[in-house]
This record gives C-alpha cells, sequence and structure tokens, in this order.
C-alpha cells in the first residue's frame, strides 16, 4: 500500500505522482485528503488499485484503461468520460454526464447520480461497458445509447423522487438498460421499447449485480426480489425517415 | 407510385450510334441510372447526379449529360432549388440533405483580394533556384525563449517548448471520418501526407488498424459521438483536435446515414451495424468553456500532452469563441467556414448559417493580437480552399495553415456532385459499397494527390518570390501585402486591407 | 490597429564608425564619409546619430522633439512636466543652409522621470517607451525622434551635406555615429521620415525594404508598439527593444532571429543547436525581417551591422586601430580611412558586432 497525502496539490502534480508510484511497481496507491484535484486516473493504463478519500474532481478515470479506482465519498461531474477498461466504484454519489461515450470497464455507484448518465456508450462483441446505480438518475439517462448496459436500482425505497427522469433512452439504437421497478413510458424516448427481461437477460443482470453487490456489500435476493423492465431500441435507424434524399 | 413532381435535374443521354453497348455506364454508374433493357441501355434519368463517372469510362463518348431543360419558369425570387425542395418535402416530409461546401451565390471574398507583388524598390525572388521556406509548425509557441551559450560557444535552449507538429508546407487535410469517406479514400489522404510531411485528420470515426503506419502523419479526432476513442487512439497520432463545430453545419450534429455503416466502419466505431451513427450537436460534456478547458486537460493528461486542437465553424462571435478556446489551454484553433464541405448536411442549414473564413480569419486573428495571446495558438483555416491562392490569401489574414478536404477529394474523382450522403458515390469516396470503393486504388490515387501539393508548393513559392520574401513566416498576417477591389469599407476594415490603388 | 496608412518605401545609402576605446570623434568623418554616397540618395532626407555627445547630462534621456507648429510646444512640455523632472530645454542649434528653406521646430530636452511615477512594476525604461508612443502617436504634429541618454539623432529633409551644416555635425564629439542618406519615392517633405530611426538608446539606419513589415508591424502592436512613422525601419527599432531589452536576448542570439539561418542550414547542426534555433524561430517566426536590407544599429555599448539572410542589399566591413566602419560601399570607408587594417563584406544574415571597451 503506497500513501500519496493530496492535501493542497494541483492535479498535474498529483497525477505525475500517481504515475511516477505506478512505473516503481506500486500496485496499490491510496489517495490521502482529495479535494476537487481532476483527472485522476486519466489515460491510465496499468491494473492497479487506486482508492480515494475526499471528494475528487471532474473527469476522474477518463480514457482509463485498466485501473480499478474506489471513491470512499462522493464523487463530481464526467467520471468515465470515454473510458476503456477498468472500474470505478462510488461509495457516494455522482454528477452529471457519467460514462460519456464509455467504450467498456464498470462504473458502480451505490447512490444517485446526475443528468446524462450513460449517454452515447458503445460496445461491440469484444468489449462492453456497463454503468450500474444503486440509487436515481435524472433526465436524459442513455441518451444516444450504442451499445453496453445500464443498470438503475433505486435502492432507497423511503425516496419520494421518481426513480429515473424524462427522455429516458432518447435516441438509444443499441445496448440495454435495466430498470429495477416500473417504468412510465411517458419518460421514455420514441425509439425505446419496454420489456420483461427473459430468462438470458436475466442471467446478463444477475452476473452485473452480482459483482455490484459484492463491490458495495449489498444483498443480491434483496436486489432481485423487486421486478425489472429492460429497455431496448425498437429501431436500429431511429432517425431513417427524417431526411429527404 | 406517385410520380415526383420534382423534376430531374439532369438529363443522361446516350448517342445510340456511337453505342456499342459494352454495358460499361452500367457497371460505373453507383445511382442506377443505367441498366439493361435485353438490347439496348435504359436510363433513368431521375437518378443520375452529374458526377460523369459514366462519362469518363465510356469508350466511345456516347454519353452526354445535359441539365435538364425543363425548368420550372423563370423566377428572380423563386430559384428552381426553392421550388423543387418544397416539393420534395411535400412528397417526403423530411429534410432535405446535401453534400459539399455551399455552392449558393454568396460574396466571395477571397476574389476580391488580390495579392501584392514587388517591383524595384524591393527586388523579387527567383523561387526555383534560390531559397524559399514553406515549413510551418502548428502549436502553442512561448512569447520569447531564453538561450544561452555554452562553454564551447554553441547555443542551447532553456525554454522548454511546447509540442509542435512540424508541417513541410501550409497545408493539412481536413477531418473526413472512415464511415463518411472510404478507407481507401483515408489511404489516400495518409500516404499523401506521409509524402509531401502534412498530416491528415481522422475525423470523428476511428483510426482504422491499415491506417497504423502513417501514424506520425495523422491527427485523431474526438467529438461529441466518442466514436473510436480510446487510450491508443488518443496516443496515436500527432496531435488530438476535439471538434465542436463545422462550418457547413454550425451548431448541429453529425448523422452518418445507417447506409454507410458496413461491419468495418461499425466495429471501429464500436456500433451495431446499419444503424445511423449519431455525432450530437454538442459534446454533452461541453456546455461552457469551462468544461472545454477540463476535456482539453483531460486529453492532455491521457497523452502525456500532446497539442490539442479545437475545431468550431466560423459564426457570428467567432473572434470572443476563439479568444476562450486560446485562453481555455487549445494549442491550435481550426476556423471552418460556412463553405466548408460536409459529407451529409441540411442545406437549409448548410447554405445559410455561419460566416465566410475569410472575415473569421481576420476577426480572430486580430482579437488574438489584441489580447496579446496570438503566440498561444495556431490558426488553421478551412472552409472552400480551392487554389494556393485562396491559400496565400488566408495566410496573408493571419491563417498559420490552410486543411483542404474538397481540393484533395478532386484529385480523387469527384465532381462536387454533392451527393455523399447517399453512400452511392461512383467514384469510390464518399461509400463503404465495396464494388464501389475498390475502385479507389490507394496508391494510383495518392500519386494524383501527391501532385496537386506538390504543385500548390510551387506556387505558393512562385507568391512568396513575387513578394520578395523567402519565408511563409513573412505571409502569415501580412496583410500589408494584400489589397481588396470592389469591397466596401467595412469589409474592408475588417479584413485590415486597403482598397486597390491605395 | 490601423491598417490603412501608405507606407512609405525608400533606397539609401549607410555608414557608421564605433571606436571601441570610446575616444570621441567629431562628426566631420562621418559627414565625409556619407557625402562621398551622395548618389545614393535624392536629397530628399539625411540623419545622424551619435553616441557619447551629451557627457554632461549623460544621466539624462535627451529628447529630441520636432514642431510642426511652435503651439504643439506647449502641449507637449505640459505633459513632460507633469511626468519628468525637466533639467534643461533648449532648441537644438541650427544654421541657415540655403537649401534647406523650411524646417520644423527643433527642442531637446535633458530629463528624468518623476520618481512617483515609476509605481509597481513600471520600469523606468518601459515609462519612457510609452511616452514616446503616446506623444508620436495621439499629439499631432509633434514627434520625438530621440530619446536615449548621452546620444541624439539629427535628421531632416535635404541632402547629407546640408543637413550636416544645418546641424552642425561637425560640432558634436561622439564614439559611435552611424549615418544615412536617403532615396524616398515618394515626396513626402516630412523630416521624421529620414533615418535613423530611435528609440530609448537604440538607433538604426536601414538600406532596402522589409517586406515583412506588414506582419513585423502587426506583431509588435501585439506588444504594446505604436507604429506611427510609416516606414519600415521603424520596425528594426522595435524588434531590436523587444527582442533584446524586454525578452532578455543577447544581441548575437537576437541577430539571429532578425536574420533567421535558414531551415537546411538548422537541421544540418547537432541536436542542441537546431533545438535552440529551431525554437527561436518558431517563437520568432513574425519577427523575421524578410526582404532586401542592411542595418545599422547603435546602442549606448556598441555597434551593430547586418543584412538580409540572401544579402540583397550591401555592407562593407573594416577595421583599422580601434575603429571598427561599416557601410554601404567600401569607398564611403575609405574616403575616411584610407589604409585599413581589414576589409571584408559580412556574409549574408552574418552580423557584425562590436561592443565599447568598458
Amino acid at each position: 500500500m503506497f500513501e500519496i497525502d493530496a492535501k493542497g496539490s494541483y492535479y498535474r502534480d498529483l497525477n505525475n505522482k500517481v504515475r511516477d508510484a505506478i512505473s516503481k511497481g506500486e500496485k496499490e496507491i491510496t489517495l490521502k485528503n482529495i479535494n476537487g484535484q481532476y483527472y485522476i486516473g486519466d489515460g491510465l493504463r496499468e491494473k492497479v488499485s487506486i482508492i480515494i478519500e475526499g471528494v475528487p474532481g471532474n473527469d476522474l478515470a477518463a480514457f482509463m484503461d485498466g485501473p480499478t479506482i474506489r471513491i470512499k465519498s462522493n464523487a463530481q461531474d464526467n467520471i468515465g468520460n470515454t473510458m476503456n477498461s477498468g472500474k470505478v466504484i462510488i461509495e457516494g454519489n455522482a454528477g452529471d454526464v457519467l460514462g460519456y461515450g464509455m467504450r467498456g470497464g464498470k462504473l458502480h455507484v451505490r447512490g444517485d447520480v446526475g443528468y446524462r448518465v450513460g449517454i452515447h456508450m458503445k460496445g461491440d462483441k469484444k468489449q462492453a461497458p456497463t454503468i450500474v446505480v444503486g440509487g436515481t438518475a435524472g433526465d436524459f439517462f442513455g441518451e444516444y445509447m450504442a451499445g453496453g448496459l445500464l443498470i438503475l436500482l433505486g435502492l432507497d425505497e423511503n425516496d419520494p423522487r421518481p426513480i429515473v427522469g424524462d427522455y429516458l433512452g432518447t435516441g438509444m439504437h443499441g445496448g440495454m438498460i435495466f430498470i429495477r421497478g416500473e417504468v412510465d413510458e411517458k419518460l421514455c424516448g420514441a425509439e425505446v421499447g419496454i420489456m420483461d427481461p427473459d430468462a438470458d437477460d436475466l442471467k446478463v443482470l444477475k452476473a452485473a449485480l452480482t459483482d455490484y453487490c459484492n463491490d458495495l456489500g449489498l444483498n443480491l435476493d434483496e436486489i432481485m426480489k423487486k421486478s425489472f423492465k429492460k429497455l431496448i431500441p425498437v429501431s436500429l435507424r431511429p432517425y431513417g425517415n427524417l431526411y429527404a434524399y | 407510385m406517385f410520380k415526383s413532381l420534382a423534376p430531374p435535374e439532369y438529363l443522361a443521354t446516350i448517342d445510340r450510334e456511337k453505342c456499342i453497348r459494352c454495358k460499361r455506364c452500367i457497371q460505373n454508374c453507383g445511382w442506377g441510372v443505367y441498366s439493361w433493357g435485353g438490347d439496348k441501355i435504359l436510363i433513368n434519368t431521375s437518378k443520375c447526379v452529374k458526377c460523369l463517372r459514366c462519362y469518363h469510362y465510356c469508350p466511345e463518348e456516347a454519353i452526354e449529360i445535359k441539365d435538364n431543360p425543363t425548368k420550372f419558369k423563370n423566377n428572380a425570387y423563386w430559384s428552381f432549388h426553392h421550388i423543387r425542395n418544397i416539393k420534395r418535402q411535400a412528397e417526403t416530409g423530411g429534410i432535405p440533405l446535401t453534400g459539399m461546401g455551399s455552392d449558393q451565390n454568396y460574396p466571395i471574398l477571397f476574389d476580391n483580394l488580390m495579392i501584392d507583388a514587388c517591383q524595384v524598390t524591393n527586388p523579387s525572388i527567383d523561387p526555383l533556384r534560390e531559397p524559399m521556406e514553406l515549413r510551418t509548425y502548428l502549436g502553442k509557441k512561448p512569447s520569447s525563449v531564453k538561450i544561452e551559450k555554452g562553454k564551447d560557444g554553441k547555443l542551447k535552449l532553456q525554454t522548454k517548448m511546447p509540442p509542435q507538429i512540424k508541417l513541410d508546407l501550409p497545408i493539412i487535410f481536413s477531418p473526413m471520418s472512415f464511415g463518411s469517406i472510404s478507407l481507401n479514400a483515408q489511404k489516400v489522404l495518409a500516404m499523401a501526407a506521409k509524402e509531401c510531411g502534412t498530416v491528415m485528420n481522422t475525423g470523428e470515426g476511428g483510426l482504422h488498424e491499415d491506417l497504423f503506419p502513417y501514424k506520425s502523419n495523422i491527427m485523431v479526432q474526438v467529438a461529441s459521438g466518442r466514436f473510436g476513442v480510446n487510450p491508443d487512439y488518443l496516443n496515436a497520432g500527432v496531435a488530438v483536435e476535439i471538434k465542436i463545430g463545422q462550418g457547413a453545419k454550425p451548431g448541429i450534429g453529425g448523422h452518418l446515414p445507417g447506409e454507410k455503416i458496413p461491419l468495418e466502419v461499425a466495429k471501429t466505431r464500436m456500433i451495431p451495424v446499419g444503424t445511423d451513427a449519431i455525432s450530437p450537436a454538442p459534446q454533452h460534456d461541453i456546455y461552457s468553456i469551462e468544461d472545454l478547458r477540463q476535456l482539453i486537460y483531460a486529453i492532455k493528461e491521457a497523452t502525456n500532452y500532446k497539442p490539442v486542437s479545437v475545431k468550431i465553424a466560423a459564426v457570428h462571435n467567432v473572434a470572443a469563441i476563439a479568444s476562450g478556446i486560446v485562453r481555455a489551454g487549445a494549442d491550435i484553433v481550426y476556423l471552418d467556414g460556412f463553405r466548408g464541405g460536409t459529407g451529409a448536411a441540411p442545406s437549409i442549414i448548410r447554405d445559410h448559417l455561419g460566416i465566410p473564413i475569410e472575415h473569421a480569419i481576420a476577426a480572430v486573428d486580430d482579437r488574438l493580437r489584441q489580447e496579446g495571446i496570438r503566440n498561444e495558438a495556431s490558426i488553421v483555416a478551412a472552409g472552400g480552399i480551392r487554389s494556393s491562392a485562396d491559400a496565400a490569401k488566408a495566410i496573408a489574414l493571419g491563417a498559420d495553415a490552410c486543411a483542404i478536404a474538397t481540393s484533395a477529394l478532386i484529385t480523387m474523382g469527384c465532381t462536387t456532385c454533392g451527393k455523399c450522403y447517399t453512400g452511392n458515390c461512383s467514384w469510390g469516396i464518399t461509400t463503404q459499397r465495396p464494388e464501389l470503393t475498390a475502385r479507389l486504388d490507394p496508391e494510383v490515387y495518392a500519386e494524383r494527390l501527391i501532385n496537386l501539393l506538390h504543385a500548390w508548393t510551387h506556387e505558393l513559392k512562385e507568391i512568396l518570390g513575387a513578394l520578395g520574401i523567402n519565408s511563409i513566416d513573412s505571409l502569415r498576417g501580412n496583410r500589408e501585402r494584400l489589397r481588396g477591389i470592389g469591397l466596401d469599407t467595412q469589409t474592408l476594415d475588417i479584413l485590415g486591407v486597403k482598397p486597390a490603388g491605395r | 490597429m490601423n491598417h490603412n496608412y501608405q507606407k512609405d518605401i525608400s533606397g539609401c545609402g549607410l555608414t557608421g564608425l564605433i571606436s571601441k576605446k570610446k575616444n570621441r570623434l567629431s562628426g566631420s568623418h562621418i559627414v565625409k564619409s556619407l557625402c562621398l554616397m551622395n548618389d545614393r540618395g535624392n536629397g530628399l532626407g539625411a540623419g545622424y546619430a551619435a553616441y557619447g555627445i551629451y557627457p554632461e547630462f549623460k544621466d539624462f534621456y535627451a529628447f529630441h522633439i520636432m514642431y510642426d507648429e511652435p503651439s504643439v510646444r506647449w502641449t507637449v512640455e505640459e505633459y513632460l512636466k507633469s511626468n519628468y523632472h525637466l533639467e534643461k530645454i533648449e532648441e537644438i542649434p541650427t544654421f541657415p543652409v540655403k537649401a534647406i528653406s523650411i524646417s520644423p521646430l527643433l527642442v531637446r530636452y535633458f530629463m528624468k522621470p518623476l520618481k512617483d511615477k515609476l509605481v509597481g512594476d513600471i520600469q523606468e525604461a518601459d515609462f519612457v517607451v510609452n511616452t514616446v508612443m503616446k506623444v508620436n502617436s495621439e499629439i499631432e504634429g509633434a514627434y520625438i525622434f530621440s530619446s536615449g541618454k548621452n546620444m541624439g539623432a539629427f535628421k531632416g529633409v535635404g541632402n547629407p551635406c546640408d543637413i550636416a551644416e544645418f546641424f552642425r555635425i561637425e560640432d558634436y564629439e561622439g564614439y559611435i555615429w552611424t549615418a544615412h542618406t536617403r532615396f524616398p519615392t515618394n515626396t513626402p517633405g516630412w523630416w521624421g521620415g529620414a533615418h535613423p530611426f530611435t528609440l530609448l538608446d537604440w538607433s538604426i539606419v536601414h538600406n532596402g525594404e522589409i517586406s515583412s513589415y506588414g506582419i513585423n508591424k502587426r506583431y509588435l502592436e501585439m506588444y504594446g508598439y505604436k507604429l506611427t512613422l510609416l516606414t519600415d525601419t521603424e520596425v528594426a527599432a522595435y524588434l531590436l527593444d523587444l527582442l533584446i531589452r524586454r525578452h532578455g536576448l543577447d544581441i548575437p542570439t537576437a541577430c539571429l532571429a532578425l536574420a533567421a539561418p535558414f531551415w537546411k542550414n538548422i537541421d544540418n547542426k547537432d541536436e542542441d543547436e537546431r533545438e535552440a534555433l529551431t525554437a527561436l524561430r518558431q517563437a520568432y517566426g513574425s519577427a523575421l525581417l524578410n526582404g532586401p536590407f542592411s542595418i545599422l544599429f547603435g546602442h549606448s555599448k556598441g555597434l551593430v551591422g547586418i543584412n538580409d539572410r540572401i544579402k540583397l542589399r550591401p555592407l562593407v566591413a573594416a577595421i583599422k586601430d580601434d575603429i571598427t566602419y561599416m557601410a554601404s560601399e567600401e569607398s564611403a570607408i575609405r574616403a575616411i580611412c584610407p589604409t585599413p587594417e581589414k576589409v571584408w563584406a559580412p556574409r549574408a544574415g552574418e552580423a557584425v558586432i562590436v561592443n565599447l571597451e568598458d
């Protein structure tokens, strides 16, 4: 375990220290006294583990390709921007635009997330990203989705807010969204079809949630007690008729 | 089926006496204009776009493509295109798409600017036998450098220089993605870039593995769709470009129709085959200038500080926007004028939004100088550079380099027919249909593009020679060597050039 | 940024000399040298600059100002008095010359910025430069044509001998002299248009036309210089001020920026030098002086001669004892130094740098 005290340090210095530690062979790095430093983990490609104490700044894990980052508090905006592989575990809430253009790896959020989460996610046979959110999400969840897996749980039964905002999956043309509980059709984009998951879907869902529960100490069976809805695109070409050729 | 009331624009005709029924026209036309009727070629002229592929490949010169003499009644206000578009919209409810830069009759400032030449009081220079330098470095420059003399009397640089992209001529290729153009067309660009010492730009479609050998002549692009963006990609080229906008469609996103997304394109973009690839209008992580700064530095952190270019469409407030981009940390500001090309844009957007590149260069260069930050970023100007003269004028107005796309495609056979969005390009350029892309032999066409760049290089040197300067450095921003003809006082003032005769 | 001016162009001849040991020489030498090249000018402008001529006021900035009409003088002096301590004010002595019928009012001032005006980071030299820029660009009819310490420029419309006689150049004694005869291709009839051009201790005489003027001007404007003289020589003076005084380059390095080696030659250097010269060209591309020129520039510590990088204008240098001569033509040197120890023509872009001994 290697510790870096980040108190008052600027992101460039901090990230240089992290890169330096990795190049010296450190596998587990704890960043103490983090508050607002941008770009932690950006572009890192080694399979290291980074634990963050404090609230990290925006664009954490952007273009990241390997590391596992655990954030022991809330996190800010733009986490996992165009991330390629690796994992980010957030024990608290996270902000807007999580996993934008994400191509692989996992984002596990215990709490709530903001607007435009999981938008423009990609995926193919070789790799696909997964985002699991324990709480609620804002509008434009899964907008432009082209691949990957988005799971929204709404675990806090006492939260009076709706589990998800408006314009759910608008522009979706690939990938899959699971939402725990019922989904109001009025919130969905025109491109989205709502259906019940079949046995294969449930396998995929369970596999993803098992990992999620392990990371965050949650009970899988409890979560699975409530039924899920599956959202997939109804058309590969939602805008095929928009143009006059 | 209801026959379209929008009359065909062109009449494809075959001289039946000359026709030997070799069927080459049928093979060559990507649009399905020609078919075999058992004893003769049949023509469906409503499909013709006048790309002239058939004309060039007819061995008997039997084919002629005429403008349709049947037009709507002449009307100076209701043009053919206005009426035709309304009819098409009435029939489909859709937005008429178009390819290429705007073909509308707006004033062309380049054509109203004349370049100076030396006579007597200072000498012109013979560009063929005396040194003439076009080398250009794109990137942030320090306002001053510190150089010390070592004990051995040799100079030693003390300033840490920001990364620079070295160009042997001040012309680069504009971004065109794999998807919007064929892989073979991208290869032509990459090969020519390597040979001529310049760079091509991947556009937003990822980097196909076939282009890896050309990495040191490639700039990669990150746009709102984030297609093909991974750490390998970001680190592959000499720089990373963030695309905010495009001159042909300022403020709106990209839309690559499913027809142009076969397996290879889908793989490179990591999306399903045959879907429409959507690049949203905004980058959803940039809703304000500080967000741009955030993305610029995220990319720099992920690439060990490669230069970052930010591409914007030339719009009304371009000077202030460019200033913000420079202050946000960009190394290059890429300005795309409204004449800039596109693979697909609604014609209503293409023909009515944005401003010409000439105004934009002048306004941005002025603003950056007024703020004392002109050295902080290079300016790349694009959007309808048709010749080396356009490039020279753009550079004299203040650009560091120009980017060309349409000019490069024309060397590959493009005739600016403007139907790129259909995916049927008979020249194999803006299509993914294998039988069409196979026509574009990269080796053969790279040679032609290299020839073009060599010719422009010679021409630029001739221009510099006539101006009596032997380095492109001394043309850049040297508006004293331009004069306007037929331009009003205010335009001259914006351009910072005197009228001819002064 | 005003672009709508008409740039002045001219051909010319130049000459200069420096005594390394600071022996003060009468102006008669330089006059003789310049007058030999009378045919390089056309009688529409000549001038002289000399260093070491005001030893009794060597700690004061010597402003030479020309006024088109006396009324402007009071405006300028009001402004100067509110910013400077004025040690002495006097009209520059002039003497009637038949060929020169009209001349502006010529006044010189020995002065120092008031202490309380130099607040914050403002350096004394910057303060003086700002004054020169302000007066020359904002007060019509007034023109500061000399602003250094213990040096001065004397110039006007006329041929070299007439201007020399008008100012009685032979009465001044200096250890660096430069001089210039001019062949303007238009007829501005303005005394300020003659060379030398000066700013602080920098003085420039220049032969040729700087074809890169347009970008050099816009580059300097970014750093707050106001180019008011409508002539390309001005940019050389300001570029030297910027590169040497403000950016801290030494003189040889500044010369490498202004008359940069070709990329081909830079590429052939070893790594360190290649890196240094590449950076220099990258940073100072807009400061490159392009087109035909030979330039002499004097400053408080020495004299430098340089010509353009493909040698489109002549420059000859010679040495005798502690004196170095530089001129457009060898004969201009031989006129005052018939038997130099060494005569040579510097190569293209190669600076001849002579420093005063301490």
